[in-house]
């Protein structure tokens, strides 16, 4: 890990090349990885401390629902939440699935393809997606575009915030606030190949000697896979943690905006503006008085 | 508008009254400013122009607000205009001489009313349009107020729409200023010749004519 892994690979509202695109060597290498181990998460919250203060964020005020669960929902200032669900086994006993809820750091980034404001919303080469608040001009379309509703629109500044990775720590080699602060080993920080292998073996370890079955890794291939997976006792229900997608995408309304309608749309206009121009040019125009000068007479 | 005063001197006669252009108006600055920001918006090609007209920020601050302003003065344009925008026989008949004309053969066109056929299509079309872009965009203002379901056809819907008032928007000031001469004088300072009235919109002339006040 280093500065170089700030490499920029993708830019949000960008016309022109990308500077870090495809060009540096091992670029798979540098993708960077937050392991959740859901399995071993106690639902302490010392990871939503820890983020809350080195990335120095204002406390929100919190709301007691009768769980476990911080706030209802994550916040433009409170950009880690640990969701808390009741869940009733087969058997009629209870499980508590804690489930660390942020970022999932898309490798292909619904908010970025949303984002018209150039340069608000980056990829850098190990993978991690950040925005930049200098260029966002709080349009709040990367809310729309998010499979996941991560970010979190600020009312006052008009800006959108969302978990960084801790990528100011990242580029020095640090691990991620909430990854130094896990009591557990829940969390587990490192490349992606490494929190891959690492979280398949869990998944096994689950599976052949702790009876869960459908143990798995959550690493979603419809946005391409994220920069933070998951280790379920329940892969194939995932919706039962607080909501997380099973089958995420980048949504086909942002799909068909972004892709045949910009395509189509350039072609209409550019090509009525050239029809009306050649209307022009073949009849000319009517006339206020038609006495005398006699040019608008059709037939060229 | 009373039709006798519609008659002025020197072969004049008045078109659009002072209301009516000033409203006009109000809807065509202000789409003009809604165009450009939302042009910035639908391209990173166009971005720049965001950054000319003070900013990403404050486009994205002044975009629904001088989209409120359009939408009223498209209300407006209804409460004015709706009336006269009604679809009669004579606009079929107007419709099926439509290549004439385009091609300039104004003699085989039959008579209009005030407004032709054509122009009730667009008066319409933007009416509808400008329905539809009010309640997208109110949803894209404020994207955390609403479900996402909602926001994904706003984000979808708003820039198709766009698109159909941008070949609309096209058309009329193509019209309005170079193909039809006269008639970008007629929301400027109101009036047109009377020849224009007779070639364009005879129905409605002969309508003024009649009404007049004989002279002497």
């Amino acid at each position: 890990m280093s500065q170089a892994t700030l490499r920029i690979q993708k830019i949000s509202g960008h016309s022109g090349s990308v500077p870090g695109e495809g060009m540096y060597r091992n670029e798979k290498d540098r993708q960077v990885c937050k392991l959740i181990d859901t399995t071993t998460c106690i639902g302490c919250k010392a990871c939503e401390i820890a983020c809350q203060e080195w990335n120095d964020l204002p406390f929100a005020a919190t709301s007691f629902d009768n769980t476990y669960q911080t706030l209802p929902d994550t916040q433009w200032n409170y950009w880690n939440l640990i969701r808390f669900n009741e869940q009733q086994k087969p058997d009629g006993t209870l499980m508590w699935l804690m489930r660390k809820d942020q970022c999932m750091h898309c490798a292909e980034p619904g908010c970025l393809e949303a984002c018209p404001a150039d340069g608000a919303i980056v990829q850098y080469s190990n993978g991690i997606v950040d925005f930049q608040s200098d260029r966002c001009i709080g349009c709040g379309y990367c809310i729309t575009g998010c499979p996941f509703n991560i970010p979190k629109f600020h009312p006052e500044t008009r800006k959108v915030h969302k978990c960084t990775l801790c990528s100011d720590r990242v580029s020095e080699g640090l691990e991620p606030a909430c990854i130094k602060s896990c009591p557990t080993g829940c969390l587990h920080f490192g490349t992606k190949e490494d929190m891959s292998y690492l979280a398949n073996q869990r998944a096994k370890q689950l599976r052949d000697h702790y009876g869960f079955a459908n143990a798995g890794v959550y690493d979603p291939q419809g946005v391409g896979g994220t920069s933070v997976i998951y280790v379920l006792h329940d892969a194939t229900n995932p919706e039962a943690y607080g909501g997380l997608p099973k089958d995420p995408s980048i949504s086909w309304a942002v799909k068909l905006w972004k892709h045949p309608l910009k395509w189509l749309g350039n072609l209409a206009m550019i090509g009525g503006a050239f029809g009306l121009f050649t209307h022009y040019l073949r009849y000319g125009p009517k006339l206020e008085h038609k006495n005398g000068d006699g040019a608008s007479k059709g037939g060229a | 508008m009373s039709s006798s005063a519609n008659l002025l001197p020197n072969n004049r006669v008045l078109r659009y009254n002072f209301r009516e252009r000033v409203i006009h108006w109000c809807a065509g600055v202000s789409y003009v400013y809604l165009l450009l920001t939302g042009l910035a918006f639908w391209s990173p090609w166009l971005f720049w122009i965001a950054v000319v007209l003070g900013g990403g920020s404050v486009s994205r601050m002044l975009h629904p607000w001088i989209g409120l302003v359009f939408a009223f003065a498209v209300l407006l344009m209804y409460g004015m205009w709706a009336g006269q925008m009604k679809e009669t026989a004579e606009d079929k008949k107007w419709w099926d001489a439509l290549h004439f004309y385009i091609s300039n053969e104004d003699e085989k066109v039959p008579a209009a009313g005030r407004f032709n056929g054509g122009q009730k299509f667009l008066f319409w079309s933007f009416f509808w349009c400008a329905i539809v872009m009010l309640l997208t965009g109110i949803v894209l203002w404020y994207p955390q107020q609403f479900p996402e379901t909602a926001r994904l056809i706003a984000i979808f819907l708003h820039p198709v729409f766009a698109l159909a008032t941008i070949g609309l928007f096209m058309l009329h000031v193509y019209m309005g200023t170079a193909y039809e001469r006269g008639a970008f004088g007629s929301v400027i300072r109101g009036d047109v010749s009377r020849e224009f009235a007779i070639r364009h919109h005879k129905t409605w002339f002969d309508e003024i004519v009649r009404q007049a006040p004989p002279k002497g």
